[in-house]
């Protein structure tokens, strides 16, 4: 056992996915506490403090930023690096390269993070980092595809795994996106404020052309990458369906470009665009559950695990509720539905079925299953895993049960008539009666939260207890070599 | 015939690369790039016009308190919202916008139109502690922004890079001549580059929009910014279904 994990830490570049693991760990203890932060100001006001750092309008892009890029970031460099490396059964191309996007990418969101307190920011939802942290990622990103592809090309096998294709998807759009979405002159060299190449309605469209495809590729595809290894890998079986997944990869990365303009229905962009993005959504439902039957039906033949294995029970709930964000996705993409659905909370919760239900669930399950194989010992408490487990749940549905109420009356309090034809509510009539659910919500996001400070700490032991096993070994080992006389040999 | 196998693309770097480009670029293409080419995407209307110095650096600060995170500035054609909020917002009226600021979320009401609905003193005492005005507000206190002198140091710095990216604020004479046909003299007197300083301090000092005169506060220029919000076109001018064409 020893001298496996001895071989394969020399073929394999592990410790650039343990850097990432620890990485996601912490990124996702601060996230989650931003998150819960602000939710809190939200239902309880008086927290913003008068503290401009930490007003809510600045600290919600530190929340955004910390839990996309910080936590998910690093987990999907984590995985990727990992799976690449495992499934071409080569080391990665360049270790100096790897480590340059560990360190470069950390700086990019700690750096992004504090110059949004400081009020530095592009206003633009998911891209709000100015120019010199653009042009970092842009180098940094360069650098992972690099590293990605060059690994490929050292394979040694022919084929190329489809966990690796959802991968090289995600890394190319992330590109494209970045790029053409922060376009903009600075003010000077010497200032960190710029302005936007477009303006209006072409700029509104590319945003969330970019920020759909965020959710799209950064936070679909590069995690269905994840998916397609850690899944068969647990359960112990294949991939249900290779033709499935063939379809609905290139079904994905079709059709996802197309659908950005649904963010932006009734608005000012011409109607074609939107009407295009609302069919297109519709289609999307398709390679969507595609990925999530392909997924589930994976466990056919040993279901039974999930009775006994938090871990498998992680990756199918993640499966489930990437299936249900899915369908809830082309739902409110349709005109009527989004007329009542825009601009309400029922986005907050639909977003966060994706993120909480679909990308940390997953991440969860994959990191405990990839944790203890990099540290070569066993998970610290496997009880724990579970426990963590129901946190989690619990806090996704109170979140998404609190939003679905809050945004649906949001909606029908907004337009709703008196007997004479006059609006029968105030606006801020609709803002006090969100009142309960904003406290629910904070709950639900306390929950998923303690859940995550649980795998921190586990994670840590699991740690600090692969390093107690390694020092037992190596004490044996030169206990044994004293009395076989090869001691100063 | 050639027999396609997907065993190609699965064992050749190269061109699952390529074939993956092509799949994702096809759909930002056709939906991004005729919006700069179909005339029709941005109405002709009278009345909209670059900001003013102050209302851009209002218009920053905007930007800087991420206030377009809980207020849209997006009218929907709704009759719910025409009444709330007024006419529907025009592609044309965020033509100078660098970048947009429609918005995602009404945690806070929309505000494409708020410009002159309040005084500047309700506006001011507001945006210090919105509960004194509006008790259910869940809005955080900006008081420093009454507190802090604004910045003007790079107004013309500021104006000149949007001026790169498109917004006809002048440089040279040819420029503003330009401008006084396009938005007569006094606007395009407003929106020239060499005298921005003089009329950022003209119109913060006339408009006394934090009620005091003694100093140009951030106050200042987030009040003017908000004040001119949908103020821009006329629309006593046009008939009703004067702008559906272009939707």
């Amino acid at each position: 056992m020893a001298v496996t994990a001895l071989s394969s830490t020399e073929q394999y570049n592990f410790d650039i996915v343990k850097k990432f693991s620890i990485m996601t760990m912490v990124w996702g203890v601060i996230a989650m506490t931003a998150g819960v932060y602000i939710a809190s100001e939200l239902a309880w006001p008086f927290l913003n403090f008068d503290i401009p750092y930490i007003t809510f309008g600045r600290l919600r892009p530190v929340h955004t930023t910390s839990a996309i890029f910080g936590f998910g970031g690093s987990a999907l460099f984590a995985t990727s690096y990992y799976i690449v490396q495992r499934t071409c059964q080569s080391r990665l191309f360049s270790d100096g390269m790897a480590s340059f996007t560990f360190w470069g990418w950390q700086a990019i969101v700690v750096l992004a993070d504090i110059s949004y307190m400081l009020g530095h920011t592009q206003s633009r939802e998911y891209a709000e980092m100015e120019w010199p942290i653009d042009i970092l990622i842009e180098i940094v990103w360069v650098t992972y595809l690099a590293v990605f592809v060059g690994t490929i090309m050292r394979r040694k096998q022919p084929h190329i795994y489809v966990a690796n294709w959802f991968f090289l998807s995600f890394i190319l759009a992330t590109a494209l996106l970045h790029t053409f979405n922060n376009l903009a002159v600075p003010v000077s060299l010497f200032s960190m404020k710029s302005y936007s190449l477009f303006s209006g309605v072409q700029d509104a469209m590319t945003e969330w052309w970019y920020g759909h495809n965020a959710v799209g590729f950064f936070l679909t595809a590069a995690f269905l990458g994840m998916m397609y290894y850690f899944v068969p890998k647990q359960a112990g079986r294949p991939i249900y369906s290779y033709r499935l997944s063939i379809v609905h990869f290139w079904a994905l990365s079709f059709l996802y470009m197309w659908v950005g303009a649904h963010h932006l229905h009734w608005t000012a962009l011409p109607d074609w665009t939107s009407t295009l993005a609302a069919t297109f959504s519709i289609m999307l439902l398709l390679p969507s559950w595609g990925g999530m039957i392909n997924g589930i039906m994976t466990l056919s033949g040993a279901w039974d695990k999930l009775r006994t294995d938090p871990i498998m029970r992680f990756l199918i709930v993640a499966l489930s509720f990437y299936g249900m964000a899915t369908f809830e996705g082309p739902l409110l993409a349709l005109k009527d539905v989004n007329a009542l659905s825009h601009y309400t909370d029922w986005t907050v919760g639909h977003v966060h079925s994706g993120t909480l239900g679909w990308v940390s669930m997953i991440t969860f399950g994959s990191m405990y299953h990839m944790i203890p194989k990099l540290w070569d010992t066993k998970i610290w408490s496997q009880k724990l895993v579970g426990i963590h487990f129901w946190f989690a749940s619990i806090g996704v549905l109170l979140y998404i049960t609190a939003m679905w109420i809050s945004g649906i009356l949001q909606g029908l309090m907004w337009r709703a008539f008196d007997q004479y034809g006059n609006l029968q509510y105030s606006f801020v009539e609709s803002v006090a009666a969100m009142h309960p659910f904003y406290a629910m919500r904070a709950i639900g996001g306390m929950f998923f939260l303690t859940g995550m400070v649980m795998m921190f700490v586990n994670v840590a032991m699991t740690i600090r207890q692969a390093r107690g096993e390694a020092a037992e070994l190596e004490a044996k080992m030169s206990a044994k070599m004293v009395k076989s006389g090869m001691a100063g040999a | 015939m050639f027999n396609f196998k997907h065993e190609w693309i699965e064992t050749n770097v190269g061109l699952l690369l390529v074939l993956v480009m092509l799949a994702i670029s096809i759909g930002g293409l056709v939906e991004i790039a005729p919006l700069f080419l179909i005339k029709n995407t941005v109405e002709k209307v009278d009345g909209v016009r670059p900001y003013t110095p102050l209302e851009l650096r209002g218009r920053d600060i905007y930007q800087r308190e991420g206030c377009y995170l809980c207020h849209s500035q997006m009218i929907r054609p709704f009759r719910d919202e025409a009444l709330r909020y007024g006419h529907y917002s025009l592609a044309a009226e965020s033509e100078y916008d660098h970048p947009f600021q429609w918005g995602s979320k009404r945690t806070g009401p929309d505000l494409a139109r708020v410009g002159k609905k309040y005084s500047n003193e309700w506006q001011v005492a507001h945006l210090t502690s919105p509960r004194s005005m509006v008790p259910e507000s869940v809005m955080p206190n900006f008081p420093w922004l009454e507190k802090n002198e604004l910045n003007i140091s790079d107004i013309k710095e500021r104006m000149e890079a949007l001026r790169k990216v498109g917004v006809p604020y002048s440089l040279t004479k040819s420029e503003y001549q330009a401008n006084v046909k396009q938005f007569g003299a006094a606007t395009a007197e407003m929106l020239s580059i060499p005298d921005a300083r003089k009329n950022l301090i003209a119109q913060a000092e006339s408009g006394n929009y934090d009620g005091d005169p003694s100093r140009i506060t951030e106050m200042d220029a987030l009040v003017a910014y908000l004040q001119v919000l949908g103020t821009m076109v006329d629309f006593s001018k046009y008939d009703d279904d004067a702008f559906v064409k272009y939707r």
